[in-house]
């Protein structure tokens, strides 16, 4: 039962680390347009870096 | 001039406000270097890509990017470039585009109620699946010192999320409490409440059975229908926003010098010379003091000839200039406007919706007594009976539990969002919240004409009687005017293949008509008065060949698009179609007879459109009113529920339940269908929750409801709830 210490924490904070990353998502505006998300994964416009 | 003297004789006093609101009109004029544009015709991968490079190429353009779940553009500037020119360049790359006010758009950039719901949600959705996965390992057979470990967990993660994700409800129902009302959220919050204290204590005492995971999937998925009716208003809302916006309020200024300055509508000042140009809508009250042109006031009253317009005479705001640019002098602006102060008296009007109980406040009504009452009677029983507190609280606590309203909070928004997003893809916006429900009982179909039946722009009737030379000299005459009248006879004669007669010194005269020379003689067509013709009751105009008298070219109003389905179709399945309209009786008749409506109505004033509507009503019929203009708003506001089209003035669409974003008429018969399948399936999903209830709170009452057989039956019904609304797509 000992193994439980470690499973319980860990879970949660795997789960913690899902929750955090959708309060990120919301809160920097990724939800305005998914219409537009789905197709420009289609454009030939991409580029290389992540703009500055 | 009498501004200069209204100036001198107080000169600082009303010089003061003058500057005030010029110098805000300049701050706005800088700020505004982020333009919106609404452009309807981005659909794929590629528009995005054409748009985006078309607006980036143009200069003074820093950043441009398109949405298209709104299709909207929203593009940085520095500046110095301006909306028109933007929307010349998309123009130029194939996309039609319109400058979106910013200040009407403001309220939707960030949906923070939405944000809001979503975040209380997501928190609730990660407790509750590590509170079921602690409360799985218990029910498959975790014991003693591990079954309260896990108890405590549970305890340490529920309290802080319900504390969070719970607030929407508690704050519903102490505000309910507070009035002395019950509502859903009462019995939601006490089940919550009381499932925490009794999980709490029976935890404390090492108990067997906590409810934690169920107060947490409860919240979940209550939380769910909440995002879900949220949601749906939010994008009726948008949807309605961005037709207001589609109105930029801005008015031509004249200034002393005699030039003329883009301003604020908001900036305006009784006293200021405003000039209209052909095409504009007034945006004050005032009085001609130049120019002579044509006024359009079907928004206003319904009717659909123009009326001649000539210094000193009054215009009200609403009214569309037709044919030469007219300088206004304001006499009431903004919230004085008559056009305003009429929006305002529909407003104070009782309207249907207010007097209409949606089905969920009826069930609610009906639930939250009885849940309490059950839970209470339960409760006293097992105290009586068994002796014990803390086994009547906990029965008491399961009884709430089980009879949640889970299925009841998902089975009205899950089938609204269902419905309204079926009906949206067909071009219908839902902006109330019970107009699907009040559409599903409508009997009578009230119609208003002009510009709802019709579609507002004229169509020549039976050119084929004249011949060919008259045909071409009116094409060459019609050429040179941008009135309605004259646009519609050059398309229709250019349609039949003909080209104009060779006119000379071709010239408008605002109001009146065009005038020409052929050869020798002088050509006129033009108002019926001008050419000393007799006037007719319907729309024409006339033709003075320099040779015998005046040729008349009668108009009818062309059919809006669907219109004679519509009619048909809602006739067919059995509906009273009724058309009310301020037009003339000639016209109105025409126009019945047209469509086979049996039953019409010539002349109305806006009070008598509103009042025959009412007492259909008061005979117990259920009328639908479909209007488009300032005359019907009353009519709208007092029928049981009311459509306009997108076209409509914004006091007519504001004062309707749902919006018709397309210029087809033909989704109305088919809305109906959709609203009362829509009705009948919360109905469907009322007695599913009914029929869980009637197995579950039996075996609560006499003590066999577990935490498992809770879950089980909450997560089955709310599932089962949702599953059912989705058949309506």
């Amino acid at each position: 039962m000992n193994i439980l210490v470690w499973l319980i924490p860990i879970s949660l904070l795997l789960g913690g680390v899902g929750l955090l990353g959708f309060l990120y998502t919301l809160r920097s505006n990724q939800y305005e347009d998914p219409e537009g998300d789905a197709r420009r994964i289609l454009s030939d416009e991409w580029d290389d870096h992540p703009k500055p | 001039m009498t501004e200069a003297a209204a100036f001198s004789a107080c000169p600082a006093c009303s010089a003061a406000p003058a500057a005030d609101a010029l110098a805000k009109g300049q701050a706005r004029a800088l700020r505004e270097t982020h333009i919106t544009l609404s452009v309807p015709a981005v659909h794929c991968a590629a528009c995005i890509t054409t748009v985006e490079h078309a607006l980036a190429a143009a200069p003074g353009v820093a950043a441009a990017r398109v949405n298209l779940t709104l299709k909207r553009a929203s593009v940085e500037t520095d500046g110095a470039v301006s909306a028109e020119d933007l929307v010349q360049v998309l123009a130029r790359a194939g996309f039609e585009a319109h400058e979106l006010d910013a200040g009407t758009l403001a309220a939707t950039q960030t949906d923070r109620a939405g944000r809001d719901l979503l975040m209380r949600l997501a928190v609730a959705g990660f407790a509750s699946m590590n509170v079921m996965l602690l409360s799985v390992s218990v029910w498959s057979g975790a014991e003693d010192a591990t079954r309260d470990m896990f108890h405590w967990i549970s305890a340490a993660i529920t309290l802080p999320t319900i504390a969070f994700s719970g607030q929407p409800f508690f704050r519903n129902a102490w505000s309910a409490l507070k009035a002395g009302r019950l509502n859903m959220d009462v019995p939601i919050s006490l089940a919550i409440a009381l499932a925490l204290v009794t999980s709490l204590w029976e935890t404390m005492l090492s108990g067997e059975h906590a409810y934690f995971d169920a107060a947490l999937t409860l919240t979940f998925f209550l939380l769910a229908g909440r995002y879900l009716d949220h949601r749906t208003r939010a994008v009726a809302r948008s949807a309605a926003e961005e037709l207001a916006a589609l109105e930029v309020p801005r008015a031509q200024r004249v200034q002393a010098d005699g030039t003329s300055e883009t301003v604020e509508v908001a900036a305006l000042r009784p006293g200021d010379l405003i000039l209209v140009r052909p095409g504009g809508r007034m945006p004050v009250d005032g009085e001609i003091t130049e120019g002579r042109s044509e006024l359009d006031r079907s928004l206003l009253t319904g009717e659909t000839v123009p009326v001649f317009a000539a210094p000193g005479q009054g215009v009200s705001a609403g009214e569309v200039n037709l044919t030469g640019p007219l300088t206004v002098r304001a006499t009431a602006v903004g919230r004085d406007t008559s056009l305003h102060r009429m929006a305002e008296l529909v407003a104070i009007a009782e309207s249907g919706r207010s007097r209409y109980t949606s089905l969920a406040d009826r069930a609610a009504k009906l639930y939250a007594p009885g849940v309490h009452i059950l839970s209470a009677l339960a409760f006293v029983g097992w105290w009586l009976y068994s002796g014990d507190l803390r086994t009547a609280l906990n029965i008491a606590a399961a009884v709430l539990i089980i009879t949640c309203p889970c299925a009841l909070g998902l089975a009205v928004p899950a089938v609204t969002t269902a419905a309204s997003g079926r009906l949206f893809k067909r071009g219908m916006l839902i902006k109330h919240e019970t107009a699907l429900e009040r559409l599903a009982e409508v009997d009578t179909v009230v119609f208003d004409k002009t510009g709802t039946l019709t579609a507002g722009t004229p169509a020549p009737l039976d050119l084929d009687r004249y011949d060919r030379p008259t045909l071409e000299l009116v094409l060459a005459l019609a050429e040179g005017s941008s009135h309605p009248l004259s646009l519609a006879l050059s398309k229709a004669i250019r349609a039949m293949g003909l080209a104009p007669a060779r006119i000379t010194d071709l010239t408008e005269r605002p109001g009146y008509g065009t005038e020409a020379r052929m050869g020798d003689r002088i050509v006129r067509l033009g108002r019926a008065s001008w050419l000393g013709a007799a006037e007719s009751d319907t729309t024409a105009t006339y033709l003075d060949a320099g040779q015998g008298a005046p040729v008349a070219f009668r108009f009818t109003d062309a059919l809006r698009p669907g219109a004679a389905e519509a009619v048909a179709a809602l006739q067919a399945v059995g509906k009273e179609v009724i058309l009310i309209s301020g037009d003339s009786t000639a016209a109105v008749e025409a126009l019945a007879t047209r469509l086979g409506i049996g039953k019409w109505m010539a002349g109305a004033l806006p009070g008598d459109k509103a009042a025959r509507v009412s007492a259909l009503q008061e005979k117990g019929a259920h009328v639908l009113m479909v209007g488009d203009g300032l005359n019907d708003t009353a009519a709208l506001t007092t029928a049981h529920v009311s459509i306009s089209p997108a076209s409509a003035l914004d006091a007519a669409r504001v004062a309707s339940d749902i919006v018709l974003l397309g210029g087809d008429l033909s989704p109305i018969p088919e809305a109906l269908v959709t609203a009362q399948k829509a009705t009948a399936r919360i109905r469907e999903n009322f007695r599913i929750a009914t029929l869980y209830n009637v197995i579950a709170v039996p075996l609560a009452v006499v003590g066999l409801a577990t935490p498992l057989v809770a879950a089980i039956a909450m997560s089955t019904s709310s599932i089962t709830v949702s599953l059912n609304a989705l058949r309506l797509r």
